[in-house]
């Protein structure tokens, strides 16, 4: 795990310095760009849906989706970051208790 | 220079000042505070309190970091959260590409500002039009989000350590809540939103099929597909003031 910790934060660190250090042109074709904007899309909503329905391998409806439906109603009601993670957590919790 | 649009090295007024230090420490708060989410959200996936401190110190790009104690929590992996987790430190690439002509440094200034160089950093200082001005606000809000986050990582891991299980708390719940929030800004697009729909879609049709973390891998060919079709640019692939945590109090 230390050696995943380290080297994906060096990783991190290099990408961040790229792109302050290499000429616009390298990184600047269209094609690349649209792509990498496309990633944290594709990845964020991908890690959304495998955090909240899946579990051992198979597909799950939990408490989980509780707390995303939660999420979903506080950022509709543009609140703070910190309110939709930690109610989330709580509706979350509250329902297993049910 | 007379265009509003130049950037000079003009050093801005006191009142600019004041005012950039102001939002940018404001938004510092706001996200150092998520922090604690992910401190507990780390150790609750099994890592340590001295590895998820490590995370926040050395990688400090907080939907990378989460993505990678999220794989590893369910079950994937170090390897495939590690490529997630690059995956998306991809985008503060595009960022520094489209901040380095506006903050000018060169040496070891460069290479100290390349590590606060984050969605919050970015979206406080891609808009201000003088060199001075944009500086202020990239080291205000990275520095203190920076200080903070870290800060809120140890106190979060601590108090999850303490907690126990997790799941009593909701904390898994948290995990995919705190992903659709990193998201959110990002859906005003709505070829976003058919990437997302199909991304999400790719992955849950995966899960039973393949090892955890691959499913999550395999969406980020979806962004391939579309961007290699596609030819519009994205309006949303920088964040703006009002993208980041705290940006619309």
């Amino acid at each position: 795990m230390w050696t995943t910790i380290v080297l994906a934060g060096v990783g991190c660190y290099v990408l961040k310095l790229a792109g302050l250090s290499l000429p616009d042109r390298l990184l600047g074709h269209p094609l690349v760009e649209r792509v990498a904007d496309l990633i944290p899309v594709a990845l964020l909503a991908a890690l959304v849906a495998t955090q909240v329905f899946a579990g051992d391998g198979a597909l799950v409806l939990d408490a989980r989706a509780l707390g995303l439906g939660f999420a979903l109603v506080a950022l509709l009601l543009r609140m703070p970051f910190l309110v939709v993670v930690v109610g989330a957590a709580v509706v979350a919790a509250l329902a297993r208790l049910v | 220079m007379s265009s509003p649009a130049a950037v000079s090295e003009t050093v801005p007024d006191r009142t600019e000042r004041s005012a950039i230090i102001r939002d940018s420490l404001a938004v510092g708060v706001a996200t150092g505070a998520y922090g604690f989410g992910f401190g507990a959200v780390s150790v609750a996936a099994g890592l340590s309190i001295a590895q998820t401190c490590a995370l926040s110190l050395l990688m400090f790009t907080g939907a990378s970091q989460f993505a990678l104690v999220g794989v590893v929590a369910a079950g994937g992996a170090p390897l495939s959260g590690a490529v997630t987790a690059l995956m998306l430190g991809s985008r503060n690439t595009l960022y520094g590409l489209r901040m380095a002509p506006l903050l000018r440094w060169r040496g070891w200034r460069r290479a100290a500002a390349a590590h606060v160089l984050i969605d919050e950093s970015t979206a406080m200082s891609v808009s201000r039009t003088t060199t001075g001005a944009a500086r202020l606000a990239f080291l205000t809000t990275g520095v203190s989000v920076f200080v903070l986050w870290n800060l809120a990582t140890l106190v979060g891991a601590a108090t999850g350590e303490a907690v126990g299980d997790p799941r009593a708390f909701g904390l898994d719940a948290a995990v995919g809540a705190a992903f659709l929030a990193l998201l959110w800004p990002r859906l005003q697009d709505r070829r976003n939103v058919l990437v997302a729909v199909l991304a999400a879609a790719l992955a849950l049709a995966l899960v039973p099929a393949t090892a955890p973390g691959v499913p999550v891998l395999a969406a980020g060919g979806v962004a391939l597909l579309v961007g290699a079709l596609g030819r519009r640019q994205d309006p949303t692939e920088i964040p703006g003031p009002g993208d980041v945590a705290g940006g619309h109090r």
